[in-house]
């Protein structure tokens, strides 16, 4: 196999209308590798990710996965190709107990075959799963309906849904996103064991002291377009990298 | 297990109405410790009340009130149908489509072939159900008022192709099919039929299949992310919804002995989702609940002459300001709670 790459994402493109979100945007991820993409609001970010999983279609460019080409095919089927990921607008399903919310991840052909009934061993499972990411469980926070649950809860529900696809590349759209400061603590070796597993790891962040702690490799975006790539410190002291983030000095 | 209590009054009160679960409810609502016969007895109760008093409700009625039975159940299936197809997140305002299908599948097997009801009402179910499926796979995409908007024209659609070309009858329909061997047998068939669907269906929904139907509802976006093909379980949804009207479709063919244009007319479709909306939407008890009080009602009604629909109107309009919840979601709550007042400082 003389493609070493697990993932490519070549001269992507898409267009909203009159609006360039993303424009030619090209990176390719070796297996184990751990990327971040970072860049201001509106650089383009969760479009890359939404191009990548399926959610939208490129206007024009590819995506390939392990060397088949995966461009504009459903989200569902590139889930269950191996590309996992979450949603920076946590999409808990509401009228669900957090628990039942992880099963039904568990029912995908990904996972397995429909086993067990409504007492099975998905329940077990699940529990597991939130354990990992911190739902105490011998409390009551795991049979807590979603929608009664606190931000920070609800962005760890979607880490844990993910995690049962034990997808081979995990996408993290904003996971930090409005989780207080013991929240990113207790989350962020979660993220370092998807790391020390091997798996191939997208993470979109603003919380830049947290990525750069677990981070292989840097993409910066602005305004759709790639203006950086590499390693975290030589990423940082790039000049448009400065100037995008922090504004220029004349 | 203390798992809500609301305040009763204004904050400045010094007493407070306090509502308490029941201790049988463990953790979660689907989740349940019994611990004795008392407990069991407690909820099997109201289950069983539901099945021995359907069964039994023929034996005491006469001829004119056991035929309302009839309908009514055809109703409760229609509506049993659409409270499943919404709790996987598909609003339909297109039942009568289900049941018009099945009640002309049911009669051109019965007319053109002979095939006795004992035949053609299963196949008609599940010929149905396919049929449904399929001219609804090409809209499964949309969602909310759109997809309502095309279920609600398809049988509109049905009833003027078979007016403009005369196929199957034309505007005199089918009549003269063999009929139900006798009332008895009718109303029995169609009530067993009803308590099936009903307890089928909520035991789909308390499967994992069934959890995967409700995330559908909440957000089918997280349900794609998790590699799950929503369009395939949509369709598996509106087979197994749309078999359940068919089924009274056909069951409704023989038991007329007649089917024409007015299977696909809006009664099929309205009066099933206004007794959803008055039992309450979800758990499928309130369809049935809201179908038993609708149905017999406007029957009652007769007797006031044509202040009639206007009375029904109103009286639906109450149902549904004074319960937004639905009936029976009211009444198992207070099945469910204690409620006591109790002194704040």
């Amino acid at each position: 196999m003389g493609n070493a790459y697990i993932l490519e994402v070549k001269n992507v493109t898409k267009d909203f209308g009159g609006v360039r979100a993303l424009h030619d945007v090209s990176f390719c991820l070796r297996e184990g590798e751990f990327l971040g993409v970072i860049g201001p609001n509106g650089s383009g970010k969760s479009t890359l990710v939404n191009s990548i999983t399926g959610f939208v279609k490129p206007t024009s460019g590819s995506v390939v996965f392990r060397g088949k080409d995966i461009t504009g095919k459903r989200p569902y089927t590139i889930s269950r190709l191996g590309i996992g990921r979450t949603f920076q607008m946590a999409k808990a399903y509401h009228h669900l107990p957090a628990f039942k919310n992880v099963i039904i991840p568990l029912c995908s052909k990904r996972v397995g075959t429909f086993k067990g009934g409504r007492y099975g061993e998905r329940d077990d499972i699940a529990l597991d799963l939130l354990e990992e990411v911190g739902f105490e469980r011998d409390s009551s926070i795991p049979y807590k309906l979603a929608n009664s649950l606190p931000h920070g809860y609800l962005k760890r529900l979607e880490l844990a849904r993910c995690l049962a696809l034990r997808s081979e590349i995990v996408i993290l759209d904003e996971l930090f996103s409005g989780m207080s400061m013991s929240e990113v603590a207790s989350t962020l070796p979660i993220v370092e064991k998807l790391k020390t597993e091997g798996r191939t790891v997208i993470m979109i962040e603003h919380r830049l002291k947290e990525l750069f702690r677990v981070v292989n490799k840097i993409v910066v975006l602005n305004f759709g377009m790639k203006i950086a790539e590499g390693s975290p410190e030589e990423v940082m002291e790039r000049e448009a990298v400065r100037s995008a983030y922090l504004g220029s000095e004349e | 297990m203390i798992t809500e209590s609301k305040n009763g009054k204004t904050s400045e009160s010094k007493r407070r109405k306090e509502r308490l679960d029941r201790g049988i409810k463990a953790r979660a609502d689907t989740i349940f410790a019994l611990t004795s016969y008392r407990e069991a007895l407690y909820l099997l109760f109201p289950r069983a009340l539901v099945v021995v008093g359907m069964l039994l409700v023929p034996l005491v009625l006469d001829t004119y009130w056991t035929k309302v039975v009839v309908i009514t159940c055809v109703i409760g299936i229609l509506a049993l149908s659409w409270d499943f197809i919404a709790s996987a997140g598909m609003f339909s305002l297109g039942q009568a489509l289900f049941f018009g299908l099945g009640g002309y599948i049911a009669g051109i097997l019965n007319h053109y072939l002979g095939w006795p009801p004992v035949m053609t009402i299963p196949v008609a179910a599940v010929a149905g159900g396919i049929c449904s499926a399929l001219l609804l796979l090409p809209v499964l995409r949309l969602r909310g008022i759109y997809f309502a908007m095309v279920t609600f024209i398809l049988p509109l659609i049905g009833a003027k192709i078979i007016e403009a070309t005369g196929l199957l009858g034309g505007i005199a329909g089918l009549s003269a099919l063999t009929p139900l061997p006798n009332l008895w047998v009718a109303v029995y068939l169609i009530i067993i039929a009803l308590i099936v669907c009903l307890f089928g269906f909520r035991r789909v929904m308390d499967t994992d299949y069934g959890l995967v139907l409700k995330g559908m509802m909440d957000n089918d976006q997280a349900v794609m992310a998790s590699s799950i093909n929503i369009y395939w379980y949509k369709a598996q949804t509106l087979f197994m919804a749309a078999s359940a009207a068919a089924f009274a479709g056909a069951f409704m063919t023989h038991y007329y002995r007649f089917v024409g244009i007015p299977v696909f007319a809006m009664d099929y479709t309205i009066l099933p989702v206004a007794s959803t909306v008055v039992g309450g939407v979800g758990g499928f008890a309130g369809a049935v609940l809201g179908s038993f009080i609708l149905v017999p009602l406007c029957e009652a009604l007769r007797a006031i002459g044509s202040w009639r629909i206007v009375f029904y109107s109103f009286l639906m309009v109450l149902f549904v300001v004074v319960m937004p919840e639905g009936i029976f979601h009211y009444m198992a709550r207070k099945y469910h709670q204690f409620e006591r007042w109790v002194t704040t400082e």
